[in-house]
């Protein structure tokens, strides 16, 4: 998703791990964790793309050339690490290259405020910032202040609360298109706390629980836009980007 | 409109939401319910408690067969009849059996998931029997001629206005949201009932092996008088409430209490564990036990034992923000909602494709697994059943395709590049698949980016220019 719909996550969160010191690479042919296909109950293709993944990271990671993954996504991350291992079999070989992956994949606030101790540097936000911890992020990996911690050093910002925090978005992967009349009351309920903390944006760790509320913010028109903690921090939001603004000439058929 | 269980699945969904009443009533509910727990759980140690909690119910489910034979063993040596049950029809029938030997014609009963699981009252009034539910959530839903939405709070999905409506309707009672005085008003139509009812039923809570006690938890008192003043008692206990001992009883009494209503311990407990004997003050002249197994054995043989180690607290109903939206009804028949009824309804069922839509009706956020007293993993078991549920081709064709063609496409980069450079020329003719056209009938799709994110770092990688500055 960030490949293709928000390449500018992936420059902000590659420029704030340069700043902090960081060696970026991007290995060629990697594409998908593979949480879509087993979020849907496909667990052998889920596998299959597993596989994929762990051919593409296992060899830098076993030759030295990589010491650590980082994603800015926390449920990509939770599949790597907690959903890997159950994909394979304890006699086969991924297993344990799987595993070795999965002890060395982190989320990008948890890196960069656990491991690079990111210092602060220019960024700005003029407005007010609130935070919904995403739910494979807080529940499935524990990480919760580090995006806290980070976005207190934005400059100019001012952090207000969001009621009811913890509550899911309502995105939930196949579960936004299965249950989507559910999966959008959901996030209509989290649109109105969203309204109620008084917040110009809020920033998350996760682009697809970024895409759901956007969709419904561009269609129901609510003034609190969600936003990647990496473009705060790397001082990028685009002002307005154009995506999910409700359809224009370009789709004409939209709606 | 409220919500009918035997519609299909699609259309609750849609009365549920179309539902202010309910969802207003499910809102308060859950929330005060919530909050009451938080603080239960705030004043022990909690860590400690789902500890102990899990370890005696994981004691429970590894020597189930040796347990089972044990209670059985004592319920017997203090006067009980104990009668086993295979499925449903078994169990409605010895019930139905004992009715006629003893000529029943009332029975009361105390608030029971598994009675409803069976659908025992429906068989016992074709019988010509007179059934009258006594818990006071279960008297409402009762009178409303509706199934319980809850397995704590059946009537849950009830504001005491409406409940205030039906009772003037169906009592003739004056308006009120006072719940003291609804509650005194049922207390005054049950008083009878208890004094004429030929036979008690209830559920169990915990059945302890040790001793051949059966635990029924409550808050009214109506459990007592259920299990002690007709003259025969019938209580039906799935398999899997057996525990070994009363320390454990007492443990899972604890956990559950703060779990779902957020008190240090019910008001009641109620043990009893045989019929009257020549001297006491009170009891039932015969006591029978029916040990229902109705699926729970199939829960083990599918290697979902974790689901097993429930205690139906309702803890994962009350923080599910699915439930809150959609409520116990839209689960449908079963008694069973929220996270843990998405997972056992369809494992309780011969083919779990009779509920093949529960495992699916959650976002796997997980709040459900940080509260369970027993440490059930939620979420994991509803990702398992899914994938069974698609190895069983419960899934459609174009899904399946999809997926398949997914999978195969993320594994070759090549494949990958071309497609995801070209997204954006088949945006529109994606917009028109089912799984887009849905997400789009409420929220508007993103855009895919002009230039994929791979293309830009490598621009910047070979121009030199790295990614430092914007």
């Amino acid at each position: 998703m960030v490949d293709t719909l928000y390449p500018g996550v992936g420059l902000a969160a590659a420029s704030l791990l340069r700043r902090s010191g960081a060696d970026v690479v991007f290995p060629d042919g990697q594409t998908c964790c593979g949480q879509p296909a087993l979020n849907a109950g496909y667990r052998n293709d889920a596998r299959r793309v597993a596989r994929h993944f762990v051919d593409i990271f296992h060899p830098p990671l076993d030759d030295g050339t990589i010491d650590a993954i980082v994603a800015p996504s926390g449920s990509c991350v939770a599949m790597v690490k907690h959903q890997y291992p159950r994909l394979f079999e304890d006699d086969d070989p991924y297993r344990r290259r799987a595993i070795e992956i999965g002890d060395v994949t982190y989320e990008l606030t948890q890196y960069l405020a656990d491991y690079l101790g990111f210092a602060p540097g220019d960024a700005r936000y003029a407005g007010k910032i609130t935070y919904h911890p995403c739910c494979h992020l807080l529940r499935e990996l524990g990480i919760d202040a580090q995006p806290r911690q980070l976005l207190a050093k934005i400059q100019d910002a001012e952090l207000v609360e969001l009621p009811d925090a913890e509550e899911c978005c309502g995105f939930g992967g196949v579960f936004a298109i299965k249950n989507a009349e559910i999966s959008t009351a959901m996030g209509r309920r989290k649109a109105k706390n969203l309204a109620a903390s008084g917040a110009d944006v809020v920033a998350l760790c996760d682009v697809s629980c970024m895409t759901h509320l956007n969709g419904i913010r561009a269609r129901d028109g609510y003034s609190c836009r969600a936003v990647h903690v990496a473009e705060l921090l790397a001082g990028s939001p685009e002002s307005e980007p154009a995506d999910q603004e409700p359809a224009d000439e370009e789709y004409p058929d939209a709606g | 409109m409220p919500v009918d269980v035997a519609a299909p699945y699609a259309v609750r969904v849609r009365q549920a939401l179309a539902d202010d009443a309910l969802r207003a009533a499910l809102d308060r509910a859950t929330e005060h319910l919530r909050d009451r727990r938080a603080q239960a759980v705030a004043a022990v140690d909690f860590h400690r408690l789902r500890d102990q909690t899990r370890a005696a119910r994981c004691y429970a489910i590894e020597h189930l067969p040796d347990l089972l034979e044990q209670l059985e063993g004592n319920l017997i040596a203090n006067g009980c009849q104990v009668h086993w049950a295979r499925d449903a029809a078994e169990a409605v029938g010895t019930v139905l059996d004992i009715a006629g030997v003893h000529s029943v014609s009332d029975v009361v009963k105390s608030k029971s998931m598994v009675t409803e699981e069976i659908g025992l009252n429906d068989a016992l009034q074709r019988s010509g029997i007179d059934v009258v539910e006594t818990d006071l959530g279960e008297f409402i839903v009762q009178l409303a001629g509706e199934p319980p939405s809850h397995i704590i709070t059946p009537v849950i999905h009830k504001r005491i206005e409406d409940i205030s409506a039906l009772f003037g309707e169906k009592l003739g009672t004056p308006p009120t949201t006072d719940p003291a005085e609804l509650c005194a008003a049922a207390r005054r139509e049950l008083r009878s009932e208890f004094l004429v009812a030929d036979m008690g039923i209830s559920g169990c809570n915990f059945a302890i092996a040790e001793t051949g006690t059966i635990c029924v938890v409550t808050n009214e008192g109506n459990g007592r008088m259920v299990t002690s003043l007709p003259p025969v008692y019938v209580a039906i206990v799935g398999i899997e409430k057996v525990v070994r001992r009363v320390e454990d009883a007492v443990l899972l009494w604890q956990a559950a209490s703060r779990s779902a209503t957020g008190q240090d311990v019910s008001v009641y407990f109620s043990l009893c564990s045989g019929p009257r004997r020549r001297g006491d003050a009170d009891g039932p002249d015969e006591m029978h036990v029916i040990l229902l197994d109705n699926g729970r054995s199939r829960i083990l043989e599918r290697r979902y034992g974790d689901a097993a180690l429930c205690i139906r607290c309702g803890a994962c109903i009350n923080v599910c923000p699915v439930y809150r939206e959609i409520g116990g009804h839209t689960y449908g028949r079963t008694p069973y909602s929220g996270p843990i009824g998405a997972v056992i309804t369809p494992l309780l069922e011969y083919d779990p494709r009779a509920a093949r839509e529960l495992p699916f009706a959650s976002s796997l956020c997980g709040a459900c697994r940080d509260v369970c007293p027993a440490k059930i993993d939620l979420p994991r078991l509803l990702l398992d059943l899914r994938s069974d549920l698609v190895e069983r081709r419960a899934s459609p064709i174009g899904e399946r395709a999809a997926v398949r063609a997914y999978a195969s496409f993320v594994r070759r980069p090549a494949l990958y590049r071309v497609l995801a450079s070209a997204a954006r020329r088949f945006a529109r003719f994606a917009r028109a698949l089912p799984p887009l056209r849905t997400w789009a009938r409420t929220r508007e799709l993103p855009r895919f980016a002009p230039q994929r994110f791979a293309d830009l770092w490598r621009e910047r990688r070979d121009d030199g220019t790295g990614s430092d500055e914007e």
